[in-house]
C-alpha cells in the first residue's frame, strides 16, 4: 500500500505540471490547449535526443525541452491564436484551431521522431526504502524537480510583475488593457510558459516511463480530466485535479488490470460531473 | 427537396421554398445533385469497384458527420461521434453474428441503441458548455473504446468481431454505393427538415442563448437531449453501415482522431449549412484520393488544412458561394439570409 501511495505522489506532482500549464493558458486566453499532450510528448523527445542520444547532462536536456516547447507555444499564440481570437465570430473557432494545432504537432512528431517508443537510462542509481515501499532515486529526483518547478511557477505568478499582469488578464482583459499592460506580450508569454510546463513535464516523465509520438492525445485527455475535476482556469483546482487523478491512477493500476482503470475513471468523472459540473473549485461556466 | 416549379402557384411555391430556406435555383441544384448521385455516378463508375467503394465510404462518413452538425446547431462541440458510430457498429456486429439477426433489423436497432445511450449520457453531460462539453465528449470517445476493449467475451476485446454478414440483397460495390447514397440523402433530408422546422429554430435559440430560450418557456434540457440523441442515432446508423460494409469492427476502428475528423468535415463545409458536413467530407476524402501520392501525409495535411481554414475561411467552403453572391448583389434574399443568419440556416 505504501508503494501505491508513493507512486501516487510522483504521478500527482508530474500531472500537476501538465494541469498547471493548461490552466495557465486557459485562464489567460480562454483557449483550451488541445495540443498540450503533444507538447508534453515533444518535451519528452527533446530530452531523449539531448540526453540519451547526444549524451549531454540531463539538466541541459530539460532546459532544451522547456525552451523548444515554450517557443512552439509562443509561435502558436503569435501566428494562429491572436488572429483567430480577433476575427472569430463563434467561440468554436479557437477550439477547432487548437485541435488543428494538436493534429499538426502530432504528425510533425511522427515524421521527425518515428513511431518507436523511446526511453532514457535512469538518471541516478540507488533505491530508497520507506517502510515496505521502494523509491528509486531517479523518481525522487523527478519528484523534487517537479515540486521546485511548481513552487517557482506559483511564486512567479504571485509576486512578479508579469505574473500579476497574467492574473489580471485572467480576471478582466479590458481593465488590464486600461492599466497599461501590454496585453499582447503577456498573452504570448502566458502561452509560452504554459507550453513550457507541458514540455518540462514530458521531459521529466520520460525518465520514469517512455514516450512515443502517439501519447499526445492520451496526455491531453488526462489534462482535461484533471481540469474537469478541479475546475477550469483555477490554479488550486488544477493541483487538486492532478492529485485526484494521480492517486486514482496509481491505486487503479495496483488493484485492477490494465485499461479498466481509465474506464472506471471516466465513469467516475461523468458521475462526478452530474453532481458538480464546474469541478471542485471552479466557478459555474468559469 | 423534390419540389418542381409550377408556374401557376409560383408565388406560393416560392414563399414556401423561401420559408424552408431554399431558393428555386437551390431546388434545381439539389435535384441535379440527386440525379448525379443516383444515376450518373452508377452509370459512369458502375464497373469500377474501387471508386465506388471510395464514394460509399465518403457518403457514410458524411452521414455520420451530419450528426455532429446537429450538435453544432445547439452550440455544442461534439467530439464523441466516433464513440456512437462504434456503439452502432458493435450492436450490428453482435446481433448479426451471435443472434443471426437480419441486417435490416440490426440497422434501426443500432440507431436506437446509440440514440438511447446518447440520451442517457447526454442528459448529465449536456449541462456542460463550450470547452467543458468538448473535453467530456473527447474523453467519451476514449472511454467507449476502452469499454469495448475490456468487454471480454461479449465484445471479443482487441480481436474485434470479424465475418459480419453482408446485408441481404446487397452484395456488389454498386449496391453498397446506392445504399450509402440513399442513406445519406435520407439523412440529409431528415436533418434539413429538422433544422427548418420549429425544433430547428429552438435548437438555434439554444445555441445563441440558453437562458433566454429557457425564459420564454423552452424546456432546454429536453431539447438538447433530443438533439444529442438524434445526433448519436445518426452516428449509430452510420457505424452499423460500416460494420456491414467492412464486415469487421475492432475497438481501434474509431479513435479520437475519427471523432475529430467528423467535426472537421462539418467545419470545412461550413457550420451554417446543412450541406456543410457533406461538402466537407467529399472535398477532404475525395481530394486526398485524387492526390494519391499524399496519402501518407494525409493527417499532416488535415492539420495544416484545419488551421488554414480557420484562419482564412472561418465560415467554411459553402460561405464562399454566399460571399460571391452577396458581393454581386444578385438577389435580396441571399443578402437577407446572410445578414439574418448568425446561426445555421438550411440551404
Amino acid at each position: 500500500m505504501e508503494q501505491v501511495l508513493i507512486n501516487g505522489v510522483v504521478l500527482s506532482v508530474n500531472y500537476a505540471l501538465v494541469a498547471l500549464g493548461i490552466t495557465l493558458i486557459f485562464g489567460i486566453l480562454g483557449i483550451l490547449n488541445f495540443a498540450h499532450g503533444q507538447m508534453f510528448m515533444i518535451g519528452g523527445f527533446m530530452v531523449y535526443y539531448v540526453y540519451a542520444v547526444f549524451g549531454w547532462p540531463y539538466l541541459v536536456a530539460l532546459a532544451t525541452a522547456a525552451v523548444v516547447v515554450g517557443l512552439i507555444g509562443v509561435a502558436f499564440e503569435l501566428l494562429f491564436f491572436r488572429r483567430v481570437l480577433r476575427i472569430a465570430k463563434r467561440e468554436e473557432n479557437s477550439m477547432l484551431l487548437a485541435v488543428g494545432t494538436a493534429l499538426l504537432l502530432e504528425n510533425i512528431a511522427l515524421f521527425a521522431f518515428g513511431e518507436k517508443q523511446r526511453g532514457v537510462p535512469p538518471l541516478i542509481g540507488g533505491v530508497y526504502r520507506i517502510g515496505n515501499a521502494f523509491l528509486p532515486a531517479g523518481r525522487l529526483l523527478v519528484l523534487v524537480l517537479s515540486i521546485v518547478l511548481i513552487v517557482a511557477l506559483l511564486l512567479f505568478v504571485q509576486y512578479t510583475k508579469p505574473g500579476r499582469a497574467m492574473r489580471a488578464l485572467a480576471q478582466d482583459r479590458e481593465a488590464t488593457l486600461l492599466m497599461g499592460v501590454n496585453v499582447d506580450r503577456i498573452s504570448a508569454l502566458g502561452f509560452g510558459i504554459g507550453a513550457m510546463l507541458a514540455g518540462l513535464a514530458g521531459g521529466l516523465l520520460i525518465t520514469i516511463s517512455a514516450v512515443n509520438a502517439g501519447i499526445g492525445t492520451v496526455t491531453s485527455i488526462k489534462a482535461f480530466i484533471m481540469i474537469m475535476i478541479g475546475g477550469a482556469g483555477v490554479v488550486a483546482g488544477a493541483i487538486l485535479g492532478a492529485i485526484v487523478l494521480g492517486f486514482a491512477e496509481a491505486i487503479g493500476y495496483a488493484l485492477i488490470p490494465g485499461s479498466t482503470t481509465y474506464l472506471l475513471i471516466f465513469v467516475g468523472l461523468i458521475l462526478f460531473l452530474i453532481i458538480r459540473p464546474q469541478g471542485i473549485m471552479g466557478k459555474p461556466w468559469g | 427537396m423534390q419540389s418542381v416549379r409550377r408556374p401557376a402557384a409560383a408565388t406560393a411555391e416560392l414563399s414556401a421554398l423561401a420559408r424552408l430556406g431554399l431558393t428555386p435555383a437551390g431546388a434545381v441544384w439539389i435535384t441535379l445533385l440527386v440525379l448525379i448521385a443516383l444515376v450518373a455516378v452508377p452509370v459512369a463508375l458502375g464497373n469500377q469497384p474501387y471508386f465506388l467503394n471510395v464514394l460509399t465510404n465518403t457518403s457514410a462518413l458524411a452521414f455520420i458527420s451530419l450528426g455532429v452538425w446537429v450538435t453544432f446547431s445547439i452550440g455544442r462541440i461534439n467530439i464523441a461521434q466516433g464513440a456512437f458510430a462504434m456503439i452502432g457498429g458493435y450492436t450490428t456486429a453482435i446481433l448479426s453474428t451471435r443472434y443471426g439477426l437480419s441486417f435490416w433489423l440490426c440497422l434501426p436497432l443500432s440507431a436506437l441503441i446509440a440514440a438511447g445511450v446518447g440520451a442517457l449520457i447526454g442528459w448529465p453531460i449536456l449541462r456542460l458548455r463550450g470547452v467543458y462539453f468538448a473535453m467530456i465528449t473527447l474523453s467519451l470517445t476514449e472511454a467507449v473504446r476502452l469499454a469495448f476493449l475490456n468487454g471480454g467475451e461479449f465484445t471479443q476485446g482487441a480481436t474485434g468481431i470479424v465475418n459480419i454478414p453482408r446485408p441481404a440483397g446487397i452484395d456488389s460495390p454498386l449496391a453498397f454505393y446506392l445504399f450509402a447514397v440513399v442513406l445519406l440523402l435520407l439523412g440529409l433530408l431528415a436533418v434539413w427538415r429538422l433544422s427548418t422546422s420549429r425544433i430547428g429554430w429552438v435548437f438555434r435559440s439554444l445555441r445563441l442563448n440558453e437562458e433566454l430560450a429557457s425564459s420564454i418557456g423552452i424546456d432546454i434540457a429536453r431539447y438538447r437531449v433530443l438533439a444529442f440523441a438524434f445526433s448519436c442515432g445518426l452516428g449509430g446508423l452510420g457505424g452499423a453501415f460500416f460494420a456491414a460494409f467492412l464486415q469487421n469492427i475492432y475497438p481501434a476502428s474509431y479513435s479520437v482522431i475519427d471523432s475529430v475528423n467528423f467535426m472537421l468535415y462539418c467545419f470545412l463545409g461550413g457550420l451554417d449549412f446543412v450541406l456543410g458536413p457533406v461538402v466537407g467530407a467529399f472535398v477532404l476524402v475525395i481530394g486526398f484520393e485524387i492526390l494519391h501520392g499524399l496519402q501518407q501525409y494525409q493527417s499532416l495535411m488535415y492539420g495544416v488544412l484545419m488551421i488554414g481554414v480557420i484562419l482564412w475561411l472561418p465560415n467554411g467552403i459553402l460561405s464562399l458561394r454566399l460571399r460571391t453572391r452577396a458581393a454581386a448583389g444578385s438577389d435580396a434574399e441571399v443578402a437577407a439570409s446572410s445578414d439574418a443568419a448568425p446561426g445555421p440556416t438550411a440551404r
